[in-house]
């Protein structure tokens, strides 16, 4: 085969799994949901992948928010403080983190904290047949094993998103107050009159939970569609965390053009 | 791991995530805000809105009352129309004056209401009558430039 025709040929051959593999995914989104009964009765499994991805993804949460927020604050200031405007850190701060930087540095953080460790047991459930095994015994494994690892996911990752968000502003707060010296008041009060909790804070957790839909999907999928040889897992968890976070942020692009679009 | 620790873990875990949420709520954000979900809306016209958005306060007495809705142009009559969303909790008699104003030198616009006499109260649908547009900058400089012109020729 010469160069030219074979060129075309990977790309197209690319083209073609890329639509193949988006059409297996939405299929497997509606098996996921329509096996998801089950396992939501039986709770426990889903409290287990809830301790997995959620209370151990907590303390790079907890550090990377607090971390996030005294930059924010720092900067913040710095650029505040040349307009007479020092007081308006608070603001500043939370409504960054609010609107943007909470829901999406917590769900890239939890793609690449929880989503990789999701997407590489699963795939190697596959690879040492696992999955094969519970479908001979009359075990559904999507109803047993990716339905309760994709509803942990859906469920913690808007409470990491709300935790990074305080302790981002907990960081904001130490820096503008305790260290440079901002009247709290003024900090306080600004920040409670300038954000607003329909506006502001609801639609970042919604945003949270689009994305952690989505990012829970990703995981799984990748997870369920490895190739099953010990190359084939790693490239899954790659895969999972490179369009995780394309995803978070095209997703991220369309819901603030709907949610904020420059009315206020 | 057995499985009640987990689940006090998983327990623990929620709670700090609800808790965090409530400190949004109640420390940084401001739920008591007016409640637009049964506002009433109040339709003005203006000459000029100047940078009025949607969404912009409405204040009476500088406290916020309600909310813009939205901003069309009248093209029949050339004038702006500005509807409110004002919280059900206030009510301003018919005679109210809707004014643009701007709060500080470089501040946001909102339109600041001053209730009248009037013993009927507004309703939902209803139109303010008497109201008064934005001061657009650029006019004030050139008007004061005019008379301070006026002033020297005398």
């Amino acid at each position: 085969m010469s160069g030219p025709v074979a060129a075309v040929r990977r790309i197209g051959n690319l083209v073609t799994e890329g639509v193949w593999r988006l059409g297996f995914a939405a299929r497997f989104f509606m098996l996921v949901l329509l096996y998801s009964g089950q396992s939501l009765r039986r709770v426990h499994l889903t409290i287990r992948e809830i301790y997995f991805s959620g209370v151990l993804s907590l303390l790079i949460i907890v550090v990377s928010g607090l971390f996030v927020g005294l930059v924010l604050g720092l900067q913040g200031y710095e650029t505040l403080q040349r307009f007479g405007s020092g007081d308006a850190v608070g603001v500043l701060v939370a409504l960054s983190l609010t609107r943007e930087l909470g829901p999406v540095m917590a769900a890239l953080l939890f793609a690449s904290r929880a989503g990789s460790a999701v997407t590489a047991e699963v795939g190697l459930m596959k690879t040492t047949e696992q999955l094969k095994a519970m479908d001979m015994m009359a075990v559904n494994p999507i109803a047993r094993v990716v339905a309760p690892r994709f509803w942990g996911g859906v469920i913690a990752m808007p409470l990491l998103a709300a935790i990074f968000t305080s302790m981002g502003i907990f960081g904001g707060w130490l820096i503008g107050v305790v260290v440079i010296g901002v009247d709290p008041g003024a900090f306080w009060s600004q920040m409670q009159s300038a954000v607003d909790f329909r506006y502001d804070i609801m639609n970042g957790m919604i945003k949270s939970f689009v994305f952690g839909i989505a990012v829970s999907l990703i995981a799984v999928f990748e997870g369920f569609d490895c190739h099953p040889t010990a190359e084939g897992i790693s490239r899954a968890i790659t895969r999972t965390v490179v369009s995780s976070a394309l995803a978070i942020l095209a997703i991220d692009f369309v819901l603030t053009s709907f949610m904020f679009r420059g009315t206020s | 791991m057995s499985r009640s620790t987990l689940d006090l873990w998983v327990g623990i875990f929620v709670v700090i995530g609800i808790g965090a949420l409530f400190f949004l709520a109640l420390r940084v954000g401001n739920v008591s805000s007016v409640n637009l979900a049964e506002a009433y809306t109040v339709q003005a016209e203006f000459d000029n809105i100047g940078g009025l958005k949607v969404r912009a306060p409405i204040k009476s007495a500088g406290v916020v009352v309600g909310r813009v809705n939205a901003i069309r142009f009248d093209i029949h009559t050339y004038r702006a129309v500005v509807e409110m969303n004002i919280a059900p909790e206030f009510e301003f008699p018919r005679d109210t004056i809707a004014s643009i104003l701007t709060s500080g030198l470089l501040g946001e616009q909102y339109i600041g209401l001053d209730p009248g006499g009037d013993v009927e109260n507004l309703a939902n649908g209803d139109k303010l009558q008497i109201t008064q547009s934005a001061i657009v900058l650029e006019k004030l400089i050139g008007q004061f430039l005019f008379d301070r012109a006026g002033a020297t020729n005398e």
